[in-house]
């Protein structure tokens, strides 16, 4: 048995201000060749382990123990110049955010031939011909446009094969990948992973991939490392951590994952809540000098109706046109045409009070969607100012209560900055439902969280449904999370309805060829003994 | 670390700045104004900490009387820049539209002449005395403030909390209120700061220049105009001047400095 | 390209009116009768109305600002009242003088302010870095126009290297007119090394937090190249924005230095001319002045798409 190509070894890196431990001893290796995750919610420390390896901590961090061997040599030993020959050459990496990985004020081609011309002795037309084959192998419509455009003419998901292209470029033995799919949509994030997947096989390059969805780490991996706050919790191969998780951390992670309820039991009885007909929203084309642009409609003819207590989910890639359709919903936008209608009452025409005080929203950003300047008692109270009958200690009561109810009781004092993510959308949460209202739109609500704390604010959500009986619209990327909480789904592109049924409908006998495309690219993990859960996000 | 060290230094010149303004205001070692001509060109002395000038008054006590007048003329007119610049500014973010384009067109006219010639201009007009200064100063400046507030209500639109608002069922001038303004007084904070240092200094080049505040009340800058012809006779007369408005100049930076790394965490991290 | 051309030219026009009607109401505003003024005050009333009639201030206001731009458009700003030259020709002598110093010296300062800055930004938190935030903070926190008397005092009275006070045109005497130059210059370029340091700094700073930085650096890009190729071009964005502001109110704001120094600069014929109070010349300084101040913006924001690719598509 040969050595294994990358050995980490009780590596320890601390923020170098205060000493607190960021990766705390951690140790594991790859073999060549092999597909290797590294799984952990935010603050396990895992993006730091990985830019440990080619040295490139960020500026507050230091590593302060441990040996990293990359074919038995040293990289914690060996000189800056001996680093730099092996970056990009032996360990490649690939980042995150698409949208600032590349050098805006460079074109494509010259950050592509960058690595080339610094590790390898070739002409410039060489140079330039490796890069037009990599970028048709990574399936780039037109190489030779590309190599002269500039990054910010691309969507994320492009942006995103531009730069696996040129890190695939130099045939590392090791690719580092940091969350490289987090920021795009699901059908993006398909085609990403399964072109590096076939470009690490071609080369036998070895992959890090270092994510927080256990669904990527099925699809995709041979073995796992789970940590968390900075220590190692398990290692093992995929399946034995997926299935037979040994500690209760990596269950808990497991456990979390969203699963599909029992058969919902609500129906739409009667007349529809709301209902939408032929609703249209177009936003403005660019003022040129002389002339306007064409108007882009963004939702172009919904129809649409939620039953009392019903939600309903809207699913559907970046530009389908589902926010925008909740937004207008709640007349945040103006409509285009078409009509929308609560409780029978047309409410377009109207401006009607009475549902804008029964409708409510909740935002994807728990940052910024509670003002700084108000202590967490005042941001729930605000919307009781609309219900004068309530005396200000019935009002306080309520506040009090409703804290409760979301877990945060005792919290009115304290300051939006002083919460985590997952405390913050509880109290945006509570401020949505403080009033009682009918209708909730909630938009990508539990995105921005972490997974153990997505599942407990979905299941917070849920049970307040059960008890307040508002109907919701449930906009989402995440067909798990729509599983779990959707008796019926709409499904959305390019500003039209493509499909829309009950859940169980949708999920098992999809109709569209979209929603079909959009199943398969959500990994489905099958779990020893439980319900196959599908993960996305 | 770094801001720690800012807000010490700062506010410790700051505050000496202010100490002395107040104290001149009821009393100085000398009368300013009484001339002695023969103690003229006196070096400075245990008697004269900062020497004499050319009408052997004290120094000292010109400067302390200086410093009185700076910040009364910096103060009103930071005064009158922020609470008008914030209004026209606020009008044009809360309005937008037409409102917004046509303030915004005047503001970048106004902003397209140099502050202290725009004052200078002022001036012209009102006349050559310290309501003038005040007044022409306050005026300068209030493009500067009103671009800033007009962009900070802006983009303090564009945030959730603003479209929570309009769900929760507030109105708009409600919103405005309650959510915008108060988000927006950091940023009129830090540069309000900053001003009151442009100021101080425009004032004194305009006193240098001679158009500011008239001889022979003494304000720093015309003390170092005044200065000139014995510069090679009588230094200390260049020098203690221009070393009060540096120190005070660098007292508002770092208190500035320190400011801004307060009120944006993400610099702080720096 | 053409486009954003034609958008940022289209955008000066309305600025442009507006500094007219600026100047031309604020001059309306002055107290007292210009006629007056230019007859003296026991001036022939015959005299005065034909003048006034010359000068076309019996017409109505609206029409007065109208044959005003008219002449404006012809590059006519009238004439001194104190020496009865053409106003332009006056200005444009002496603004040689000002954009000479101020050209040089901002040119000098943003040379030296990238290349501290960006270091600053590069060692952020260092002994050096403190260093340079420090010296660039202290030369902010110093006025020029001491700054200047300073210099004179060391360099021209004790150390007799330079001269003191005077001008010599470049067209004279080259070495002479250099001469006179070096103060002025040193101290402008001091100066404004201090705000424009502190602004390379900090767009430096944001550009190395970014992404790209990393990813320049794990391709195994020498730190030299990451700075020179991936940092300063991305953070000397904002910093030619700040050198186009800088610029443009300096050409026509340099007063005092001209004053330290006794250098027949434009922002020196202002001055004289408000206490002469000739007008015409007032009006016609602080008119070139905002449109110096809008055209050099011009020229830098037309610049502008050759650091920033994303500018001229947007």
């Amino acid at each position: 048995m040969t050595a294994p190509l990358l050995t980490v070894d009780q590596l320890r890196i601390e923020a170098a201000r205060t000493a607190a431990v960021v990766v705390d001893d951690v140790s594991f290796a790859i073999e060549r060749g092999e597909f290797l995750a590294v799984v952990g919610e935010s603050g396990s420390g895992k993006t730091a382990a990985a830019r440990a390896i080619l040295g490139l901590l960020p500026p507050g961090l230091r590593r302060v123990g441990g040996a990293i061997r990359l074919d038995g040599e040293d990289l914690a030993e060996i000189a800056p110049r001996r680093m730099r020959a092996l970056r990009g050459r032996s360990v490649g990496m690939v980042f995150q955010e698409p949208m600032v990985s590349l050098n805006p004020a460079i074109s494509v081609g010259a950050q592509m031939a960058e690595g080339l011309a610094l590790h390898e002795r070739l002409t410039r037309a060489e140079i330039r011909q490796r890069c037009l084959d990599m970028l048709a192998r990574v399936q780039i419509r037109d190489p030779a446009r590309t190599f002269d455009a500039y990054p910010h003419e691309f969507s994320g998901g492009m942006r995103q094969r531009i730069m696996l292209a040129s890190v695939m470029l130099l045939k590392p033995k090791l690719l580092l990948a940091d969350e490289p799919t987090t920021a795009l949509d699901t059908l993006s994030q398909r085609e990403v992973l399964d072109l590096m997947v076939e470009l690490a096989r071609d080369h036998g390059t070895a992959v890090m991939l270092i994510t927080h969805n256990l669904g990527l780490v099925s699809r995709y991996a041979q073995r796992a490392v789970v940590l968390r706050q900075g220590k190692l919790v398990e290692t093992g191969s995929v399946r034995q951590i997926l299935s037979a998780p040994r500690e209760a951390y990596t269950r808990q992670l497991v456990d979390a994952l969203p699963r599909r309820s029992s058969a919902s039991g609500r129906r739409v009885a009667g007349d529809p809540l709301i209902s939408v007909r032929g609703l249209k929203v177009s936003f403005g084309g660019r003022q040129r000098l002389f002339r306007r642009d064409a108007d882009v409609a963004a939702v172009n003819g919904v129809d649409l109706e939620i039953g009392a207590g019903e939600t309903v989910a809207v699913v559907g890639g970046s530009g389908s046109g589902k926010t925008t359709l909740g937004r207008a919903m709640l007349r945040l936008i103006p409509a285009a045409g078409g009509e929308i209608r609560f409780q029978g009452r047309d409410v377009i025409g109207t401006r009607d009070r009475a549902f804008r005080l029964a409708s409510q929203l909740v935002f994807q950003d728990p940052y910024s969607s509670l003002d700084p300047r108000m202590r967490v008692g005042e941001i729930v109270a605000e919307p009781l100012r609309h219900v004068p009958e309530l005396s200000s200690r019935e009002r306080d009561r309520r506040v009090a209560g409703m804290l409760e109810e979301v877990g945060l009781a005792g919290f009115a004092q304290r300051w939006p900055h002083e919460l985590s993510g997952g405390q913050r959308q509880r109290i945006a949460i509570a401020r949505a439902i403080v009033r009682h209202p009918s209708f909730v739109v909630a938009d990508e609500p539990v995105s921005a969280l972490d997974m153990t704390i997505q599942a407990q604010v979905l299941k917070l959500f849920e049970r307040l449904q059960a008890q307040y009986g508002f109907a919701c619209l449930f906009i989402s990327h995440d067909l798990a999370a729509v599983e779990q909480v959707a008796d019926r789904v709409v499904v959305m592109q390019a500003g039209r309805i493509v499909e829309q049924g009950s859940r169980d409908d949708v999920f098992d006998r999809p109709q569209h060829e979209y929603t079909r495309a959009l199943l398969a690219a959500t990994p489905v993990l099958d779990l020893a003994g439980q319900a196959a859960a599908r993960v996305s996000g | 670390m770094k801001s720690r060290i800012n807000t010490l230094i700062g506010g410790a010149l700051i505050a000496l700045l202010l100490g002395t303004a107040a104290t001149a205001a009821f009393w100085t070692p000398f009368d300013p104004l009484r001339i002695n001509l023969k103690a003229r060109l006196q070096a400075p002395s245990l008697l004269h900490w900062f020497g004499t000038d050319e009408f052997g008054r004290d120094v000292l006590s010109r400067l302390m009387a200086g410093a009185a007048a700076s910040v009364v003329v910096a103060l009103a007119t930071v005064l009158i820049a922020v609470s008008i610049g914030v209004l026209v500014g606020g009008i044009a973010g809360y309005l937008r539209g037409w409102t917004d384009r046509i303030i915004m067109a005047v503001n970048d006219a106004l902003l397209a002449f140099p502050g202290i010639l725009l004052a200078l201009a002022v001036m012209i007009v009102i006349g050559a005395n310290k309501t003038g200064l005040v007044l022409a100063l306050g005026l300068a400046y209030i493009p500067s403030v009103a671009r800033v507030v007009r962009g900070t209500v802006l983009s303090i639109r564009e945030k959730e909390y603003i479209e929570a608002s309009r769900v929760i069922g507030n109105s708009e001038l409600y919103s405005m209120l309650r959510h915008v303004l108060p988000n927006a007084i950091a940023p009129v904070a830090v540069l309000a700061t900053s001003m009151f240092g442009w100021v101080l200094l425009a004032e004194s080049a305009l006193s240098f220049l001679g158009l500011g505040v008239p001889p022979p009340a003494p304000t720093w800058g015309n003390m170092l105009a005044a200065s000139r012809p014995y510069m090679e006779t009588a230094a200390w007369l260049s020098i203690a001047p221009g070393l009060c408005i540096a120190l005070t100049l660098l007292g508002i930076n770092l208190l500035g400095d320190s400011l801004r790394d307060r009120l944006d965490p993400r610099m702080a991290h720096g | 390209m053409l486009g954003y051309l034609a958008r940022r030219l289209a955008m000066t026009i309305p600025t442009l009116l507006l500094v007219a009607v600026a100047v031309f109401t604020l001059v309306r505003l002055i107290p007292g009768d210009p006629v007056q003024v230019m007859l003296g005050d026991n001036a022939d009333p015959a005299q005065a109305a034909q003048l006034r009639a010359q000068l076309g201030l019996d017409q109505p206001v609206p029409l007065q600002f109208l044959y005003w731009l008219g002449k404006l458009a012809t590059g006519d700003l009238g004439h001194s009242i104190t020496n009865n030259l053409p106003v332009l020709p006056l200005i444009l002598e002496r603004f040689q003088v000002s954009a000479t110093i101020v050209l040089v010296a901002v040119g000098l300062a943003a040379c030296i302010a990238v290349v501290a800055g960006l270091i600053a930004a590069w060692k952020q938190n260092s002994a050096l870095d403190l260093a340079i935030i420090g010296g660039a903070t202290l030369l902010l926190s110093i006025p020029s126009f001491w700054l200047g008397l300073l210099l004179l005092l060391l360099f021209g009275l004790k150390l007799k290297w330079l001269p003191v006070i005077g001008y010599v045109p470049f067209s004279e005497d080259g070495w002479q007119a250099m001469l006179f130059m070096v103060l002025p210059i040193v101290t402008l370029t001091a100066v404004e090394i201090g705000v424009l340091t502190r602004m390379a700094r900090a767009a430096s700073i944001e550009v190395l937090r970014l992404e790209y930085v990393t990813h320049a650096r794990a391709k195994g890009v020498p730190e030299w190249l990451v700075l020179g190729r991936h940092v300063l071009p991305n953070a000397f964005a904002p910093t030619w924005t700040l050198i186009g502001l800088v610029l443009g109110h300096l050409l026509g704001g340099i007063a005092v230095i001209e004053t330290v120094f006794t250098l027949p600069g434009l922002g020196r014929l202002l001055v004289d001319s408000i206490f002469a109070r000739d007008y015409p010349v007032v009006q016609g300084c602080l008119l070139f002045t905002a449109a110096i101040y809008v055209v050099v913006n011009l020229i830098v924001d037309l610049c502008y798409p050759l650091f920033d690719p994303r500018v001229a598509v947007a």
